[in-house]
């Protein structure tokens, strides 16, 4: 078992290209179970961010700073009533959740989390991405659709709008960082998203700065068309609560409304990998080129394990600061526990071994993180945009600056 | 400019229009419990698609009979009514009808007292323009500013809370002058707040004036002009934003004010971002009012002699005050008994609230929002 | 919800208003109830309060020019001038107002009832002009049931103004685009702020009808 377990470890492909249904079916586990638990994270750190921004505390009781609120959350709308609302189309209300998660869910297949992390390297990989998260449209024209009542009906149609005129910006941003992968020696581009992070690895260059500005504006193009393709702030007037509608899952409570947010994060999730493998270089540490050799690559493994004990320094010092009142005993040693955790994982990614495995996958999450933090300050910032307004942007803004730079970039690949 | 015959006529539902692309009329509530509408206000609208061909609002749901309770009142008892009406802003609604009621006793309040009032007000302007930023961000989508406008309004409540034992319905002042004197620390606290708040003022703007989604949902949003302002009786920053340079403070003075130096802001082109810069710029102006106040608040007494039984004589008097959303006015009729007559309040939020068909007419759904933000209404004051 | 439960009738004509609150005699601390109070001296008679005072002006002189007995009073108390005219001319007064001597900003519409007068309704107009910084009070008397010419086209702000009054006492506004009530419910009966509207009453009679008990008012 131990050596079957090692002998795979050496492998050189994902398990989807190896044929191996098993080792296929074991990393669709844990990339469920990874996007679910971020899920969650994310909904922590979307209350407590936002909270933060707004000078208040956000959640504190439930968990120890409210690290334990998701979970009270979820079982919350688990335990709601289920409403369907009377001349309701109860076949198409029930289908349009989870059309929305399967969507956003099987994308996840081709995200690579490293050079043989990934379910399936598909060589098609990006255009899959593409194409299967815009199904998500279809389960958002449904929910409105199936709800039988004006207001979720029009704020399904100004969404749905939304995310398919974004999606030609996003679409001819992505096209253009395409191109920029056929820029390596063999002359050929490629499709698949490992292969696109290896053309950055190839090329010695993050395509965000590849023919500078063009390649930052590609990047810059896809973050906001992204922001917009997920119904989130300053895009969110179909989901506004103060607006004359709230949207396309007005109707839907308890945990038919949860499989919708879960659906949003995924799909957040999601656009944000696209994002950092076709500009930011997917699960290549900083600085790959310019700072080479094997000190520098030391320095920079280390990075997971001392990002892990920065975190548990942080939850330490928050149980130095709980309140020193027996009521607050049970809160204190939870969060006492949570620092140990982190910093075991800390220390455990100091050893060699798992140093070297773990970098990939740590850089990668790190810089989807980052997005995901984005995402939380744009919508504390931001005041929304009207239909109008926003339709505007993406058709005459984003539209003509993607096509404009699409240009200019194959321009710049055949004369340079 | 409308024909005000027609007015409201565009409500009828005429013949579905037939031409390219058959669109019906669809008629939307927004109804009393809405969260944008600031109180229970229900607005009727008539859309094409988007495009808003008319509103129609139906108000009453807060309507309490103030009016009819003052028949019924002693002047004094009368007081704490006043403050219920619009309850963001108390203070400037004791101010007026202690005024009036002054005026028809022909008393004058003691200078000390006239510079407590004009305090007390203007800091009152402050909060409620605070308040209304803070709210009128918030529909069109910036939910950070509602909270620092919230934290930072707290210190005028901690005041108003020092000094008379309320924060919001302060029942501050007493017809013929305040009943307490100022607390220890009074001045000290109030340069306190001069000095803490002008920097918050510009983190609200930093967030908001030159944000380029807040200025397009604003600009060019809810226009209304000066002539149609002054027609729909619209007062107020509302009025200001339109060109008018008019405010009752400098036009027909009253408490303190002659005193003072300040200025009146006003806006060019009288849409949502007109108003909102003339509404930033009073706070400043009224922070500018307070500092003078404070450093030149005379000794003395801060009650007039007052008749314990107060009959003032036969007659009728109008007094109106610039209330933070346009012109307050009380009209109080005496009959020579303790109890007056008659007491007509007449609202800025309701008169403004008729501008609301003229400014939405053939915008967006969503400027419905942004306009009743932009107008400052307050439920309370609208219904009494 | 008012359209589920019943507004009471309004009470009938119940005759004279209220009396005023008690009033104090003057200067007799120590009496008693019981006994009759001392021969005293009479208390000294109080200063003349202000009064009505003619206004001259030359808007009073064109109108009086024009209209002649239809401009009853023109006076002013406490700084505060007013015209008080007849119903008949009031329409056309006000279009001369607005147009000729720019008062275009109505700051208010209201009424005042008084009961015991042949012509109880007080309508009362304030106006204002920018121009001249000036404010002026224009009243008119009308009889029960009586209606006047709806000032809706002259500024536009009459419009709700007139509703409530309308909805406060029943006064009808002829030509107005929308005279239906504004801050009551569309089915309320009775006028309120008319004196003859008397709240306890009302309170008794919405708890005995829609509750099946005894207000305890």
């Amino acid at each position: 078992m131990l050596d079957y377990i090692t002998s795979y470890l050496g492998m050189n492909t994902t398990p989807g290209q190896a044929g191996n249904v098993l080792w296929a079916l074991i990393y669709i586990l844990i990339v469920f179970a990874g996007v679910s638990v971020a899920v969650m994270a994310m909904n922590w750190l979307e209350r407590k961010a936002l909270a933060h921004f707004q000078i208040r505390l956000g959640p504190m009781r439930v968990g120890p700073h409210g690290l334990l609120q998701p979970i009270a959350d979820a079982v919350k709308l688990l335990t709601k009533e289920d409403i369907i609302p009377d001349e309701a189309d109860r076949l198409v209300f029930w289908i349009a959740p989870l059309i929305i998660l399967c969507a956003s869910f099987t994308v996840y297949i081709v995200i690579p989390f490293g050079p043989t992390h990934a379910v399936t390297d598909l060589n098609i990989g990006i255009l899959f991405m593409l194409g299967v998260s815009s199904l998500s449209v279809l389960g958002v024209v449904m929910a409105g659709w199936a709800s039988n009542s004006h207001y979720p009906l029009i704020g399904s149609l100004r969404s749905s709008a939304q995310m398919i005129s974004y999606e030609v910006a996003m679409g001819m941003a992505v096209v253009s960082a395409i191109l920029m992968t056929s820029l390596n020696k063999s002359g050929t581009g490629t499709l698949s998203m490992i292969g696109i992070v290896e053309a950055q690895q190839q090329q010695q260059i993050w395509f965000l700065f590849k023919f500078f500005p063009l390649g930052f504006i590609a990047f810059a193009v896809f973050a906001i068309a992204m922001v917009a393709e997920t119904n989130r702030a300053p895009f969110d007037l179909p989901e506004a609560e103060s607006e004359l509608t709230a949207g396309f899952h007005t109707e839907y409570s308890g945990l038919r409304w949860s499989l919708f947010m879960l659906g949003e994060y995924a799909a957040m999730i999601a656009v944000s990998s696209i994002a950092v493998t076709l500009w930011l270089g997917g699960w290549l540490r900083p600085f790959p080129n310019t700072l080479t050799g094997p000190a520098w690559d030391l320095v920079f493994s280390l990075f997971p394990g001392f990002t892990f004990l920065g975190l548990a320094l942080i939850a330490f010092i928050g149980v130095i600061r709980m309140p020193k009142h027996p009521y607050f005993r049970i809160q204190t040693m939870g969060l006492a526990g949570f620092a140990a955790v982190l910093g075991l994982i800390g220390l455990i990614l100091f050893i060699p071994p798992v140093r070297d495995r773990i970098q990939d996958i740590f850089w990668f999450t790190a810089k989807v993180g980052v997005f995901m933090y984005l995402y939380i300050w744009y919508r504390a910032t931001f005041p929304r945009y009207r239909f109008d307004q926003l339709m505007k942007v993406g058709w005459k803004v984003l539209l003509p600056i993607a096509i404009g730079v699409l240009i200019l970039t194959a321009i710049l690949g055949v004369v340079l | 400019m409308t024909d005000p015959t027609t007015y409201l006529s565009h409500l009828e539902l005429g013949e579905p229009d037939k031409t390219f692309l058959d669109s019906n009329e669809l008629i939307i509530n927004m109804g009393p419990q809405h969260p944008a509408t600031h109180g229970v206000l229900r607005v009727i609208l008539k859309l094409d698609g988007e495009k808003v061909l008319g509103t129609e609002c139906v108000i009453g749901y807060l309507h309490r009979g103030v009016e009819k309770i003052a028949e019924n009142r002693t002047y004094t008892m009368f007081n704490p009514y006043v403050d219920r009406m619009d309850y963001v802003a108390a203070v400037s609604n004791g101010l007026g009808y202690c005024e009036a009621v002054e005026k028809l006793l022909n008393i004058e309040a003691p200078p000390r007292a006239k510079y407590i009032r004009v305090i007390l007000t203007e800091l009152n302007r402050v909060a409620s323009h605070q308040l209304w930023l803070g709210t009128h961000a918030l529909d069109i989508g910036a939910m950070t500013p509602l909270f620092y406008t919230f934290r930072d309004r707290e210190e005028i409540l901690k005041i108003f809370e020092k000094y008379c034992g309320a924060r919001l319905t302060t029942h501050a002042f007493r017809i013929g002058g305040c009943q307490y004197e100022t607390y220890e620390g009074f001045e000290r606290d109030v340069i306190k707040f001069l000095d803490f708040v002008p920097p918050r003022i510009d983190e609200y703007e930093e967030l908001l004036t030159t944000n380029r989604i807040w200025v397009e949902r604003t600009r060019n949003v809810g226009k209304i002009s000066a002539d149609d302002c002054k027609a729909l009786g619209v007062t107020g920053p509302v009025l200001r934003a339109s060109g008018v340079k008019w405010d009752i403070r400098k036009a027909l003075p009253y408490a303190a004010y002659p005193e003072f130096d300040f200025e009146i802001p006003i806006g060019a082109n009288g849409d949502t971002y007109d108003r909102y810069m003339v509404r930033m710029q009073e706070m400043r102006q009224s922070l500018r009012i307070v500092r003078q106040a404070v450093e030149r608040i005379p000794e003395g007494p801060i009650m007039a002699k007052v008749p314990k039984v107060m009959k003032p004589p036969v007659g009728e008097i109008y007094h109106s005050i610039e209330a933070p959303k346009g012109e307050l006015g009380y009209f109080i009729v005496s009959d020579g008994s303790t109890q007056p007559y008659r007491v007509r309040v007449r609202p800025p939020s309701f008169v403004n609230l008729q501008a609301l068909d003229i400014m939405v007419r053939g915008q967006l759904v969503a400027d419905v929002i942004a306009v009743i933000g932009t107008l400052d209404i307050v439920l309370g004051e609208v219904d009494r | 919800m008012p359209e589920e439960t019943k507004s009471p009738t309004p009470p009938p004509k119940s005759g004279e208003p209220k009396p005023p609150a008690g009033q104090p005699n003057p200067g007799s601390v120590q009496s008693t109830p019981a006994h009759k109070p001392p021969e005293k001296p009479a208390a000294p008679a109080k200063p003349a309060g202000p009064a009505p005072v003619p206004w001259q002006s030359p808007l009073v002189s064109k109108l009086k020019a024009q209209y002649g007995s239809g401009v009853r009073e023109s006076n002013t108390y406490l700084g505060q001038n007013y015209l008080v005219l007849d119903p008949s001319i009031t329409n056309e007064v006000l279009q001369i107002l607005r147009d000729e001597e720019q008062f275009e900003y109505c700051v208010d519409v209201t009424a005042v009832h008084y009961p015991q007068r042949e012509k109880p309704f007080d309508l009362i107009w304030i106006l204002y002009s920018f121009a001249h910084n000036e404010r002026l009070r224009v009243k008119t008397m009308l009889a029960d049931g009586e209606s006047i010419a709806s000032s809706v086209p002259i500024w536009v702000t009459a419009n709700w103004l007139e509703r409530e009054v309308f909805d406060m006492f029943g006064i009808k506004f002829d030509g107005h685009p929308d005279l239906k009530r504004i801050l009551l419910p569309d089915g309320w009966k009775g006028y309120p702020l008319r004196k003859d509207y008397g709240i306890i009453q009302q309170d008794h009679e919405w708890v005995q009808i829609n509750l099946g008990i005894e207000s305890g008012q």
